[in-house]
């Protein structure tokens, strides 16, 4: 397959959208949760189970063909069935994850004991139902399509649209689901001057967390005047608990390539560089067979498609460090020199990588792209809100019941995402707190849940958009606790470049080390706050600057919880070790024994009475029972108990 | 080829060096090269001590203090040996409100070393790891290559004694 000039790639979308008869697809999640779950081991017996052959090479893909009879009524038709593996498909919770096409059926947990039911029940055009994904009131859904199950009905799926029915190794498979469209009309019919012009009138701002209008700095990058330009895709997804940027990159390489593509035609930028965090080995491989597969067609290199753009993408691979997202600290790790962040008197899009104009945007915004310039930009805006269009992905994670990959429009609300979406929180314990923004972000409580989800509410709120983690917080989560996390990481993270963020952070880190060891002192709290001014106004890159934000959210919402910890030494989510007790609260009590059969230390009794109670001097409180208890009955409480 | 060289056949093969020359050969005259020979070396060779540090500094023409500053900076790059197996317990937001703070501490008490280091018996090497993609299974313990999900500290000890 090559491609030499537009009509020759025009003619080849033509041909596919021809072709009716498709066939039977089953694709198998091949995203990191299924995969951690054997996914892949799956994928390998439904092969052998199709035919006999069987190819675990990365490179060659999974695809495979072999004839069966399919039963639509009476009629027997030949069939082709196909199968192969993708990127993550969203419910990662309920995974391993199988998606049958034309009919979009989902199945979830699935097991090498479910490869032939789901065969035979393709053979005989009915869903299988054992394995169902689960619809509403959590049953198997009758026909487990998306608009029947809530976790994906409600999600608008674009970025992610592709990526459960779809090989992330195969460019045809790519250009068979709509790729390349984007490409084609940008060397078409659109001026360079054109296509910043769209990106600009679609309102697309930046997806790694700033919200910067995309548009603006890809014309201030093209008005400067450099013989050599840059475009650069930041994959270093430096937030310690989110992984769309990674299953983007694993799951629909090509999209993001493409939208590479279409920016450096806009710019005036022949080389593009692909920054990923090294410990994503397979996003890397992926990207890696994507570029090589588009260079062999001509999609990548010099003269592409006959119009005499040059273009080539290279993938750097980053050392793992949380600051080498930040733009500045990014390019100067390409250079091969430690990143750290430089003052920004003069922007990248004059003075950027190498000195030249550079563009860079995080990977989402460039899989947006290729969707805006096939679309048009009124298409975008009509998705999302007046300054917020298009969707946004999350991981959606934590004490959720549905945790997962999920993309809604801008502006849906985080109830919406977490309830109705999400499920609710996980076991239907109490929600506490949602964070979002990673350790830039911060924690909002259930008073704020009907915040919409955009780059301006949320800041507005005290959190931040942030690349997407959202993870949701139950009542065994104590937030003075998780601001300690996330300034311990910060901490750990600091270039040390600068005084208030090197030596500030780590004087919070003391007096959070200290809350939650039970020595903390009148004043804390207070203190933290001061600090948290000062590094934020002194500080020289975001990180500094955002550094307080997770510990100025929790000390907004959650004061209670900060005064507990600094007067009383009481930590009401059991989570600070030896700043709690537990104890069965004998009124409540319905004599179940769930908790005793699940204590670890075997130290919770029955009473004569029937109701069960604590031995204290056994307890090492980690909390089993209160989590177990269907009652409520356990208490985490604040007092000495009589046989301590 | 002298007191440097030998100092790191003390630590490597003679294939091993061979390999670690080769690497610095490729990336010769690359801007920007520093980073990809580290990590190669350290694919590699395992650890980056300051004898392969030399080594690189002396391949590439940078000073010694540059490649030091690279291999310090990064998480990624370690200058001590590891042990046979790789405890990597996943300390990412996820998994963190999911209990793996606790598993943390667990894993520290039963193989008795704290983070980043070696056990004696060079047997396990423990380090904890940010997000792996399946928070859906948090809290998440990764042996190897082996991904161990919706782990309790019960769970622990059988499952360390699947690699000896
Ligand atoms: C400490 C720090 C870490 C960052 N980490 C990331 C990251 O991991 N991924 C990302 O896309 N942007 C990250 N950013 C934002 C980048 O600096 C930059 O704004 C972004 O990549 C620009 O692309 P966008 O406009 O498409 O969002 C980080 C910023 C800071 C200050
Ligand atoms: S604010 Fe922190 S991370 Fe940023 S340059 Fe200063 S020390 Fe480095
Ligand atoms: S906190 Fe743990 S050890 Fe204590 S009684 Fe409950 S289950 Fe047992
Ligand atoms: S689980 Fe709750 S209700 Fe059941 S015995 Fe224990 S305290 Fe009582
Ligand atoms: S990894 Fe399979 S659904 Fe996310
Ligand atoms: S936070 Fe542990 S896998 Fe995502």
């Amino acid at each position: 397959m090559r491609f030499d000039t537009l009509s020759d790639l025009k003619n080849y979308k033509n041909e596919i959208s021809q072709k009716q008869d498709k066939g039977k697809e089953i694709w198998i999640c091949g995203g990191p949760g299924c995969v951690a779950n054997g996914s892949m081991a799956i994928a390998e017996e439904f092969i052998k189970a199709l035919g006999n052959k069987s190819s675990s090479d990365e490179n060659t893909s999974l695809w495979h063909s072999i004839k069966v009879l399919i039963r639509p009524e009476e009629k027997e038709t030949e069939k082709l069935i196909r199968t192969g593996i993708t990127g993550c498909m969203g419910p990662c919770e309920n995974g391993p994850v199988v998606h049958v096409e034309p009919d979009g059926l989902y199945y979830q947990k699935v097991t090498v004991d479910d490869i032939e039911g789901i065969i035979g029940s393709i053979k005989e055009n009915i869903p299988y139902k054992a394995k169902a994904m689960s619809g509403l009131d959590d049953k198997p859904a009758e026909v487990p399509s998306a608009e029947n199950i809530p976790f994906l009905a409600k999600q608008k799926k674009i970025i992610l649209g592709k990526m459960s029915t779809m090989s992330p190794l195969d460019l045809e498979d790519y250009i068979a689901h709509g790729g390349y469209s984007g490409l084609i009309r940008a060397l078409e019919s659109m001026a360079p001057e054109e296509i910043c012009n769209e990106i600009k009138a679609s309102g697309l701002r930046g997806r790694g967390g700033g919200g910067f209008p995309t548009g603006v700095k890809w014309e201030s990058c093209r008005n400067s005047a450099s013989e050599m330009r840059y475009v650069l895709v930041n994959g270093d997804e430096g937030d310690p608990g989110a992984f769309m940027d990674r299953a983007l990159m694993e799951g629909d390489p090509y999209s993001v390539i493409e939208g590479l593509t279409i920016g450096a035609y806009a710019i005036g930028s022949s080389e593009g560089i692909i920054y990923v965090r090294h410990e994503y080995p397979l996003a890397v491989k992926r990207l890696a067979n994507a570029i090589k597969n588009l260079e062999e067609a001509g999609l990548l290199g010099t003269n592409i498609l006959g119009t005499g753009f040059d273009f080539h993408v290279e993938i750097c691979e980053g050392g793992g460090s949380f600051v080498c997202g930040e733009s500045t600290a990014l390019m100067t790790s390409i250079e091969g020199k430690p990143g750290v962040p430089r003052v920004k008197y003069i922007r990248s899009t004059e003075r950027g990588l190498w000195e030249s104009p550079t563009v860079l945007n995080n990977v989402e915004t460039w899989a947006n792209v290729p969707h805006i310039i096939t679309n048009g930009s009124e298409w975008f805006r009509s998705i999302g809100t007046e300054n917020n269009s298009g969707t946004k992905v999350f991981a959606l994670v934590g004490k959720v019941k549905n945790t997962g990959l999920v993309e809604v429009p801008m502006g849906t609300t985080l109830r919406q995402i977490i309830y109705d979406i999400g499920g609710g929180v996980a076991q239907k314990r109490p929600f506490k707190a949602v964070q979002t923004g990673g350790p830039s972000g911060g924690c909002l409580p259930a008073s704020m849940l009907d915040t919409p989800v955009d780059f301006d509410s949320l800041t507005e709120a005290g959190s931040m958009m942030g690349s997407g983690g959202m993870i949701v917080m139950d009542d065994r989560t104590c937030m003075v606790d998780i601001a300690r996390y996330f300034i311990d990481f910060l901490v750990e993270e600091s270039c040390g470049k600068c005084v208030p963020c090197r030596e500030g952070l780590k004087k919070m880190q003391m007096i959070l080390h200290d809350l939650t060891n039970g020595k903390g002192r009148e004043g804390d709290t207070k203190a933290l706050e001061d600090l948290a001014e000062d590094i934020s106004d002194t500080s020289l890159c975001a990180l500094g600057q955002s550094a307080a934000n997770p510990v100025l959210s929790t000390i907004k919402y959650f004061k209670e919880e900060y005064i507990e910890h600094e007067k009383e030494h009481f930590c009401r989510s059991g989570v600070c070790q030896g700043m709690f007790r537990i104890k069965i609260d004998e009124e409540k009590c319905k004599s179940c024994g769930l908790c005793s059969k699940n204590c670890p230390a075997d130290t919770i009794e029955k009473l004569d009475s029937g109701k069960y109670c604590i031995k204290q001097e056994g307890c090492i409180r980690c909390g089993a029972c209160f989590e177990v208890c269907p009652f409520s009955s356990v208490d985490i409480v604040n007092e000495v108990i009589d046989d301590d | 080829m002298n007191a440097e060289h030998s100092e790191l056949l003390k630590e490597f093969t003679a294939e091993e060096v061979a390999t670690l020359d080769e690497i610095i050969a490729r990336h010769k005259g690359t801007p920007g090269g520093l980073i990809p020979v580290l990590e190669e070396a350290q694919v590699a060779l395992g650890y980056l001590p300051a004898s392969v540090q030399k080594r690189v500094a002396k391949g590439l023409n940078l000073p010694v203090s540059r490649v030091y500053g690279v291999v310090t900076f990064y998480s990624f790059f370690t200058m001590t040996p590891r042990g046979r197996h790789t405890i990597r317990v996943c300390l990412g937001t996820a998994c963190y409100v999911r209990g793996g703070k606790a598993l943390a501490e667990a894993i520290k008490k039963e193989v008795g070393i704290s983070e980043g280091e070696t056990t004696e018996d060079r047997r396990f090497t423990f380090e904890s790891v940010r997000c792996l993609g399946a928070c859906g299974l948090g809290p998440v313990v990764v042996i190897n290559d082996d991904v161990h999900g919706r782990m309790k500290p019960s769970k622990l000890t059988e499952v360390l004694d699947l690699y000896s």
